[in-house]
């Protein structure tokens, strides 16, 4: 499995390929539908972000509550679907990286490609797996938003599919056809 | 009559939510080992692996399975002769539900208006649904429902003349939209018959009847091995990457209906499909 940081740079997002596997490790920011919302609005306002979106990965993520003494609770991803019609406005600022699950639309798809951002999967429902790799969990902003708040968290080896690559490729496509055909 | 206080059923709808939450049924762990015996594919093997392991954490480190711990739908199966003292029925249930969900550390899921939005901050209200049965006791359920599935479940008014092969064809329609949404591999619970909305429930109804056992009617047993077989064949895989195992069990559940109809509904689980029942 290959091993990548985060925040991410370009020639390693342009590097991967639907199908990889790797282990992801650095700084991440979570933030799901509320947060999206809020974020694209304070950018048609033309106010400043809570966050440098250059180079950034976004998890997108509401996870449980920590229990005293944890880092987080449960934190696997939503369905990144929901995050489309925001997606776009945050890569033209320089996002690099999303993770979460299920498919994405062929606007997200397009604009991956014109400004060169991956798209990962974590496995959805292994909440509990996924909370392993984070180390550090800091609320940025929104916290009025609860699990849907603005955090960075710093995560090790972090296991991820790459499942739409910056030239297009799609594992959910490419994945099923090569069991298939095989 | 036998009188039961409602501090009774908070107190055991506190435990199963978190509970729930925390430990998958064995029905469940049993068909993700064997799914994972049986995988072909190189990736989806390894994703059932992490999956297995995800459980077996959650277990040994009293972490949620999954981060969303739902909405809690609760069902009370209530015998007749039951009075219940001591205060309100369905306040206790939204207690038990708060006091669970702040003590088991579970994630509060519920907004107070669907389009107004606006966390309630407690993940009440339940979901509460209430059937009167024969008897003097109560049989508590709670099913917490993460909405990556919920959202990819529907329900269709197929016409008498469908017939069997239009409940085939549209639960496969329903599998192949939902596609890696859901978190496959997936439980699929199917309702027919009924009205509109008996149908749904039957539906979620079905999702809580342990995936290794079948349908009593023999007709529907063969149906429900038939149509996992086939959303097996799909090819979606876990997570949807690709690989033999996009379902772990189908279950059926129906009832009469009306003469022009014949409601077929799909509410969709994944592999963290949990409930958890005490009678009392």
């Amino acid at each position: 499995m290959k091993r990548i940081n985060a925040p991410l740079d370009r020639e390693t997002a342009l590097s991967l390929k639907a199908g990889d596997r790797v282990l992801l490790s650095g700084y991440i920011y979570t933030s799901r539908d509320a947060g999206h919302k809020r974020m694209c609005e304070a950018l048609q306002n033309g106010e400043e972000l809570p966050i440098d979106l250059n180079d950034s990965v976004i998890y997108y993520v509401g996870p449980t509550p920590a229990k005293q003494g944890e880092v987080i609770g449960s934190a696997g991803p939503t369905t990144s679907g929901r995050m489309d019609a925001y997606a776009p406005t945050l890569m033209e600022k320089g996002l690099r990286g999303m993770i979460g699950k299920g498919e994405r639309s062929l606007e997200v798809v397009k604009a991956m490609q014109k400004y060169g951002c991956v798209y990962f999967g974590a496995i959805g429902g292994a909440g509990a797996l996924l909370s392993q790799c984070v180390k550090e969990n800091t609320p940025i902003a929104y916290e009025d938003l609860g699990a849907e708040a603005l955090c960075r968290l710093y995560v090790e080896d972090m296991p991820l599919t790459v499942v739409i690559d910056a030239s297009g490729n799609n594992l959910y496509k490419t994945g099923r056809e090569n069991y298939l055909n095989k | 009559m036998r009188e039961i206080d409602v501090k009774l059923i908070k107190e055991k709808i506190e435990n199963l939510c978190i509970e729930a939450n925390l430990y998958l049924p064995s029905d469940i762990t049993k068909a993700l080992d064997l799914c994972y015996k049986n995988e072909d594919g190189a990736l989806a093997k390894d994703i059932l692996g992490d999956i297995i392991e995800n459980y077996t954490l959650a277990e040994s480190h009293k972490i949620p399975v999954c981060q969303d711990t739902g909405l809690a739908c609760v069902f009370l199966e209530i015998g007749q002769d039951v009075h219940f003292v001591g205060g309100d029925l369905t306040d206790a249930v939204n207690d038990g539900v708060r006091a669970g969900y702040e003590k088991g550390y579970l994630r509060k899921s519920v907004v107070c208006d669907p389009v107004l939005r606006g966390n309630t901050g407690d993940n009440t209200p339940a979901m509460l649904y209430t059937e009167i049965v024969k008897g003097d006791k109560v049989k508590i359920t709670v099913a917490p429902k993460g909405f990556g599935s919920e959202n990819m479940s529907q329900i269709k008014m197929l016409k008498p003349s469908d017939g069997i092969d239009g409940i085939k064809n549209f639960v496969l329609k329903v599998i192949e939209e939902a596609g890696p949404n859901p978190c496959p591999p997936m439980v699929v619970g199917v309702g027919i018959g009924g009205t509109f909305d008996k149908c749904a429930l039957l539906a979620k109804k079905a999702l809580l009847r342990p995936i290794d056992t079948e349908n009593q009617i023999p007709f529907y047993a063969d149906l429900e091995k038939e149509l996992l077989e086939k959303i097996n064949k799909t090819g979606i895989g876990p997570q949807g990457f690709g690989g033999k195992t996009t379902a772990i069990g189908v279950n059926i559940e129906t009832m009469p209906t009306h003469i022009a109809g014949m409601p077929c509904a799909v509410n969709i689980s994944c592999h963290v499909t949990r409930h958890k029942f005490e009678v009392i």
